[in-house]
């Protein structure tokens, strides 16, 4: 230590801001820095795809089809990961359905988000015969299995990429829908509320400006979870054929094609799985670390 | 108590009637109606267009088509499938009893594992007992189930050859379906073998289709352990001598069970979500596998028969969970 003149004061303990603070709790999951860690990865790969795929995602090397990963017997160091039946690189096909299946989380999410949160503080905010006409109608929603839901979406819409991430955006907003409204309802009879409202604020000032900020902590973790749930969603209808269509390099649709060669070749069938399963995770483990972080009543 | 069942059951009934109105929608949103769909790709002429309109009743307004459309729901006419000419009705009978006995052992697993491993996991909080299942449970709640069946098909029915990779029951065997459930029905035939093959196909569809149900109890049942753990009367019940795992199973684990079991109802539509890929993968003849056949071959009637009957289902189990829950817990009752 530096050593301090006589008569100066040692510094005060600084108060860590709220950004500090939530950074301290939430990397004190390990899990946490993990999944994090592993999403800023993801959206590293998924953002320099083009740069970091050794080939294009659709280049068919058919002098080279279904040649397994380097490390096993019969692999070469040119396909890393080994080709798909009609001899595309799986690496590069990986690499850019990070891109693919990160863009179905982040649009589904956003659409759905931004829906929900505004039925959710009109229902809140209104009360009455709107918040019961919206909540009912999400009631309606919550009774179909969420894979069914998206199905019928899908059936109305037609299968394909953007319908599918339609389709789970639909899904996911009754669980903002709720939260929204649930914690309008905690805040609006709040003082800071009232306060603002004396002060003239105007109604989509208090809904927007003034409710919103206090009940982010929910949403945001949801909107985390979200993701898991839209990508896992998205491979699911990519894998019975009602999402992305072939040849897009999409991780559950590659599954589905590659279904006939599992046991000559099971490699194109385990590795898009993979893929999937380590991006939700990363996302489920980063939303369950976001919800200790900022959820107060969880706090030591 | 009475008044509580009845008010609850009340709030089913307008989820119910939109269920329907979601259904009826679904009919006519997608583009082109049923006519056009008959007609095929040659057309039609519109005078007869106009007849099978009428037929139908597609000629009336939309609010007088939704009343038939009820009526005909509560005299139990669903519509008859495009691609079989078989009441949709029927149809999702006769294969529901697949999915039920699919969706009852991956619960039964789930529960069977899921639930000690959750009190484990609080017990030995900290621990690598703890970090072991927790770390499980989120895999297999991360996990896309299509892929996980396809693993496990790969390791124990072709490497293995432990169990099979299709079907309810061998071939070999012609087991007549009287109640449906092949275990039951398999037993009744009498020949052992059938049993025994009824029981191997039904080993890797319930793992698939029990793992996010299990990974979801297990942290359910750590969390709300927990909680209970650090009661006063816990405390109490251990510092008057009792043994220790006496007061966890029977002090701890009676009040942890009844969120619990909440959990477990709502496991429902999870498990006919599920029910749909595990079907396809596996070729079980459940209404999962029904549906998306429907939807991939346009099969209106089956789409919208089987989504009404579905969430009907789903509605009913929230509603008897909500009645249980009640039950259990007077809290609620009277809240």
């Amino acid at each position: 230590m530096a050593s301090a003149l006589p008569g100066t004061l040692p510094d005060a303990p600084t108060v860590p801001g709220p950004l500090e603070e939530f950074w301290r709790a939430y990397a004190q999951n390990r899990g946490a820095l993990i999944g994090l860690a592993v999403v800023v990865i993801l959206i590293a790969l998924a953002l320099t795809a083009n740069v970091v795929a050794p080939y294009s995602p659709n280049e068919q090397y058919r002098e080279f089809t279904l040649t397994p990963p380097m490390w096993s017997e019969g692999g070469s160091a040119k396909f890393i990961l080994g080709t798909d039946p009609v001899g595309r690189d799986i690496l590069s096909r990986l690499i850019y359905g990070t891109r693919l299946s990160l863009l179905i989380g982040f649009i589904s999410v956003t659409i759905s988000l931004l829906l929900g949160v505004t039925l959710g503080l009109i229902a809140g905010f209104f009360r009455g015969l709107t918040e019961i006409a919206i909540m009912r109608f999400m009631d309606v929603m919550l009774a179909l299995p969420s894979l069914l839901l998206a199905i019928a979406v899908v059936a109305i819409l037609g299968p394909g990429l953007v319908n599918a991430m339609y389709a789970i955006a639909i899904v996911l907003l009754p669980h903002y829908v709720r939260l929204a409204r649930a914690a309008v309802i905690a805040e609006a009879g709040k003082e800071y509320v009232a306060s603002s409202r004396i002060a003239g604020a105007g109604t989509l000032r208090l809904m927007f400006a003034t409710i919103l900020p206090n009940c982010a902590a929910p949403l945001i973790v949801q909107a985390t979870l979200g993701f898991s749930t839209a990508i896992l969603d998205a491979a699911a209808l990519g894998f019975l054929g009602l999402g992305a269509q072939p040849p897009t390099p999409e991780w559950g649709s590659m599954l589905a094609s590659a279904l006939e060669f599992i046991q000559r070749a099971p490699w194109v069938v385990t590795l898009p799985g993979l893929a999937i399963l380590i991006t939700v995770l990363a996302f489920n483990l980063m939303g369950d670390g976001l919800r200790d972080a900022l959820d107060p009543k969880l706090k030591r | 108590m009475l008044a509580f069942l009845l008010r609850r059951a009340a709030l089913v009934v307008p989820t119910f009637f939109g269920v329907t109105l979601l259904a009826f929608s679904l009919i006519h949103l997608i583009p082109g109606d049923p006519v056009e769909n008959l007609s095929g790709e040659r057309g039609m002429d519109p005078e007869r267009r106009l007849r099978l309109l009428h037929q139908f009743g597609l000629d009336k307004s939309l609010p007088a088509q939704y009343f038939d459309y009820i009526r005909q729901l509560l005299g139990g006419d669903l519509g008859t499938s495009l691609t079989t000419h078989e009441p949709v009705l029927r149809e999702f009978l006769t294969l529901f009893p697949a999915t039920i006995e699919l969706a009852f052992f991956a619960l039964l697993l789930s529960v069977i594992v899921g639930l000690p491993a959750g009190i484990l996991a609080a017990v030995k909080r900290n621990t690598v007992a703890d970090y072991a299942v927790m770390g499980v449970s989120l895999t297999g709640y991360s996990m896309p189930i299509f892929w996980w069946a396809l693993l496990l098909i790969l390791f124990f029915s072709v490497q293995l050859g432990w169990t099979p990779v299709s079907g309810r029951i061998s071939v070999e065997y012609d087991v007549p379906a009287l109640s449906g459930f092949m275990l039951i029905d398999a037993l009744r035939f009498g020949e052992p073998g059938a049993f025994r093959s009824a029981a191997s196909h039904l080993v890797l569809p319930s793992i698939v289709l029990g793992t996010i149900p299990l990974a979801v109890i297990a942290r359910m049942t750590r969390s709300s352990m927990l909680e209970v753990l650090r009661e006063d009367y816990v405390r109490t019940a251990r510092a008057k001598g009792m043994p220790r795992s006496q007061v966890i199973l029977v002090h701890a684990l009676r009040n942890a069970l009844i969120p619990v079991i909440t959990v477990i109802g709502l496991q429902v539509g999870l498990l006919l979500s599920g029910a749909i890929l595990t079907e396809t993968i596996f070729s079980w003849p459940g209404v999962g596998n029904w549906l998306i056949h429907g939807v991939q071959s346009r099969d209106y009637p089956v789409v919208q028969g089987g989504i009404l009957l579905i969430a009907a289902i789903v509605i009913t189990v929230n509603l008897i969970v909500d009645l249980l829950y009640g039950v259990i817990n007077p809290r609620i009752r009277h809240g």
